[in-house]
């Protein structure tokens, strides 16, 4: 492994032929993109939670094993994932054509499109229009957009009341909670606690009670949820959506999900409001043979989700006569304007990158203390609101790969999120006070060491150890997340034999587990009785973690299961 | 959209635009994505490009019923037609009425097991699926039923644009014997009739089928099973908003 000399220091503020001006980061005291304590904090209460860890495991490991089930049926899988990457970076690269053509698209077929730098002006877009079909309260499908944005907190401001339908974002909603999981956001919630916040909270909500004696049997839950909003969605006149796709060659969005909440809400209401971040753009109608392959089998583990309902425009006699389509900003322009950070903005928010990730698995979703969390929510996160805000999200991470193995579209999180690591240094030393998040990787590091097997396949990602040193010049030569510490220190290093030699002073035995690590450091990540999946094929969910990375790398993986990371620099 | 007032918005949106011009000024490249995963007529994963006929719709009825849908399959006589093969997705127009007879017998058994009594007539349904029902009240859409009104009907009867074999999906573009949406959504018990000639393979092939018909443009619901959740710790159970029962009449 060598270090790569290039243009170091190079930022895309300075970059010849890259903007002298970056658009601007979403901004605060909106939305939920920032949390309001650093990672390692959040996550150190988290894994004194056993509860939410338990709900965790299961839940991660349950869907892991369906996804690779699923995954495993497609031949083509790896074609489909690099056409998908490759698709969404035709629509990054042009933007503003297709979002022009689906203005276009959508208008011509009787839709209103308005543009929304940011989360406060597509709140008012929200709230203006939802005041203009009279409305006093608007049921909502789960949408990461909204979300995002606070809107409905703006709409409360307002007078609105929006009811969240899809289950999950009702027990979220009637808990007084915050999602914590993409697809699934009330993952952290066991049946037992979910019984006790409907017969708590749906009558005290304003809305059908639970029935008395509700037992936490899932499909007396179901039922539940099903009563209590069936009145709201008959009734309702505005509908928020948000969408997973929006096709800017015929102006159709699309809406996938399951329950039937999503179907009632973009079919009986009057008025429909679809809030969109710029991103979620295909170019074109048959691109949805990629997509509508790749999102349902990483998101759920199903071959097809129940419901997928496409619109375009309004269609007389047939569901909504006012449709009004909100492209969102707020961070994405910006996030767009890092070479070496763009490619987030390929997610189509499947969570499958939660789902294996060995740090989400721990700490569930509340600790990232944004709507995105995990290891997409690590990169996006400080792209949208600035890596000055949160500063610890890139190192909510051990850069073991498994989030880039699972991603349909190819996102290289890890090494974006070293990339990530180095402008929060940036950050704080143009703000005038030195680095903090060297404590953090400390503890991955630790974490990462303290077993042979771990350090071990941190030395094989080498290629992170190449992206750094391109930036860094002779410093990078660290393999991760020993490099990360590099990028925040800024100074050299000794050499990475030293770190070893070091180690292997120290540890115990042969195998070592126990030893204490080398850099002393408290490790928020591993307590007494963690194991990694990655790293112990018999802790539970270890078969199904394997399985999903061996369906992903069909067909050579099938023969090296035992090295489910050795990936192809 | 006519700007001819400049709004907030028209300000957003030179702005956004702007913001996504100076963003990508380091023209990054995208070559164009490479098609070589299965596309339109290469078959599916479980079905060669030329498998028979009765392959794809015994893929069908496996996968429908792997996601609980309730499928009866109605073999028809030996001069049935083989259909159209590319436009066929202008929904169930009563043309091919050598079937309707075998299609009316299951429909009717199928209401008698259900119970139902009252039932939803989208508007083109053919008239001989709903001739051997006994004691069953046709409910037409004219005028528009609204939604409380469907959600005391005891289900609805469609047929549908396509259905994918692959992933055991029943596609509706609001076609004849379809009715707008609302139609099936709210009732809870929807049973359609999915003829052969309307069964592709896969995704991309429902995909260009639907294209080709003039039928991208309009409301499109794409139904794989009863409405679901597993929002509670990942514990499937099926029937949540949508119609909790799902059933497939499947003529062969
Ligand atoms: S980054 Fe990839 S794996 Fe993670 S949610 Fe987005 S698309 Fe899915």
């Amino acid at each position: 492994m060598t270090a790569a000399s290039g243009p170091a220091g190079a930022s895309p503020a300075t970059f010849l032929g890259l903007p002298a001006v970056v658009p601007p980061t979403a901004p605060r005291g909106v939305g939920m993109l920032r949390g309001d304590e650093p990672f390692p904090v959040a996550a150190r209460r988290a894994l004194g939670d056993a509860q939410l860890r338990r709900n965790l495991g299961k839940a991660t490991g349950t869907i892991r094993g369906r996804r690779a089930r699923v995954v495993a049926e497609l031949d083509d899988w790896d074609q489909l994932r690099a056409a998908g990457a490759a698709i969404k970076d035709d629509v990054l690269a042009h933007l503003g054509d297709y979002l022009v053509q689906l203005e276009e698209q959508v208008t011509a077929r009787g839709g209103v499109v308005h543009w929304a730098r940011d989360a406060n002006e597509a709140n008012r877009i929200v709230v203006d229009l939802v005041r203009a079909a009279g409305a006093t309260e608007v049921v909502k499908v789960k949408s990461m957009a909204t979300q995002e944005i606070g809107l409905n907190e703006a709409l409360a401001d307002a007078g609105v009341a929006a009811w969240e339908t899809d289950l999950a974002e009702l027990i979220v909603q009637l808990g007084h909670d915050r999602p914590s999981h993409i697809v699934v956001p009330a993952i952290h919630r066991n049946r037992a606690e979910i019984r006790d916040i409907f017969a708590r909270e749906m009558g005290a909500s304003g809305g059908v009670p639970a029935p008395p004696g509700l037992t936490d049997e899932p499909r007396a839950l179901a039922e539940a949820a099903r009563r209590h909003l069936r009145q709201r969605f008959l009734s309702a006149r505005v509908a928020i959506s948000g969408a997973n796709f929006a096709v800017a060659e015929t102006g159709t969005l699309a809406v996938v999900e399951s329950e039937g909440n999503g179907r009632m809400c973009l079919t009986l209401p009057d008025t429909l409001i679809t809030v969109m971040g710029l991103e979620k753009i295909v170019p074109t109608w048959r691109d949805l043979e990629v997509f509508l392959q790749l999102l349902p089998r990483s998101a759920t583990g199903e071959r097809m989700n129940p419901y997928t309902s496409m619109w375009t425009g309004v269609a007389p006699g047939d569901g909504p006569r006012a449709f009004h389509l909100v492209l969102l900003d707020n961070g994405r322009t910006a996030t767009l304007a890092d070479p070496a950070g763009r490619a987030a903005l390929r997610c189509i928010r499947c969570a499958a990158c939660l789902n294996v990730c060995p740090v989400y698995e721990r700490t569930g979703g509340h600790a990232y203390g944004s709507v995105y969390p995990g290891p997409i929510g690590a990169v996006l996160s400080p792209q949208l609101a600035g890596v000055a805000d949160n500063p610890s999200l890139p190192y909510a991470s051990t850069l073991c790969g498994a989030c880039l193995d699972a991603c349909p579209v190819a996102i290289d999180i890890p090494s974006m999120l070293v990339h990530l690591r180095a402008k929060v240094v940036d950050a704080g030393r143009g703000a005038g006070h030195p680095p903090k998040p060297e404590r953090a990787v400390m503890a991955a590091a630790a974490w990462t060491m303290a077993k042979p097997d771990r350090w071990a396949r941190a030395l094989r990602a080498a290629r992170l150890g190449r992206l750094l040193g391109r930036r860094r010049g002779a410093i990078g030569r660290l393999p991760p997340p020993l490099a990360a510490w590099t990028a925040s220190r800024d100074l050299p290093l000794p050499p990475a034999e030293t770190f070893r030699d070091r180690w292997s002073r120290q540890r115990s035995g042969p195998d070592g587990p126990d030893a204490p690590d080398s850099l002393n450091a408290p490790d928020p990540l591993d307590g007494p009785n963690a194991s990694n999946p990655l790293d112990d094929p018999d802790a539970p969910g270890a078969r199904d973690l394997q399985d999903a990375r061996i369906g992903q790398d069909a067909p050579g993986g099938r023969d090296a299961p035992d090295e489910p990371d050795e990936r192809t620099p | 959209m006519s700007r001819t007032d400049p709004s907030p918005s028209d300000d957003a949106r030179a702005e956004v635009l702007a913001r996504v011009r100076a963003a990508l000024a380091d023209r990054p490249a995208a070559p164009p994505a490479s098609r070589d995963y299965r596309t339109a007529g290469d078959g599916s994963p479980s079905l060669a490009a030329d498998a028979p006929r009765e392959a794809l719709l015994e893929l069908l009825a496996g996968r429908l019923v792997d996601y609980h849908a309730l499928v009866r399959r109605v073999p028809t006589g030996p001069a049935a037609p083989a259909g159209p093969t590319n436009d066929a997705s202008d929904g169930n127009d009563g043309n091919d009425g050598n079937d309707d007879g075998d299609i009316a017998a299951a429909v009717a058994d199928a209401l008698t097991q259900r119970g139902a009594r009252r039932l939803v007539r989208p508007p083109g349904l053919p008239a001989g699926w709903l001739a051997a029902a006994r004691g069953i009240e046709a409910v037409d859409d004219e005028p528009p039923l609204t939604a409380a009104e469907l959600d005391v009907l005891d289900g609805v009867l469609t047929g549908c644009a396509l259905a994918i074999a692959e992933t055991g999906t029943i596609v509706l573009d609001g076609g004849p014997g379809q009715g707008r949406r609302a139609l099936s959504l709210v009732p809870d018990y929807h049973l359609v009739v999915v003829r052969a000639d309307q069964v592709v393979a896969g995704v991309p092939d429902a995909l260009a089928r639907l294209r080709a018909a003039g039928r991208a443009t309009r409301p499109l619901t794409w139904i794989s099973g009863p409405s679901a959740t597993s929002d509670i710790e990942l514990h499937r159970v099926e029937g949540v908003h949508g119609p909790r029962t799902l059933e497939v009449v499947l003529v062969e």
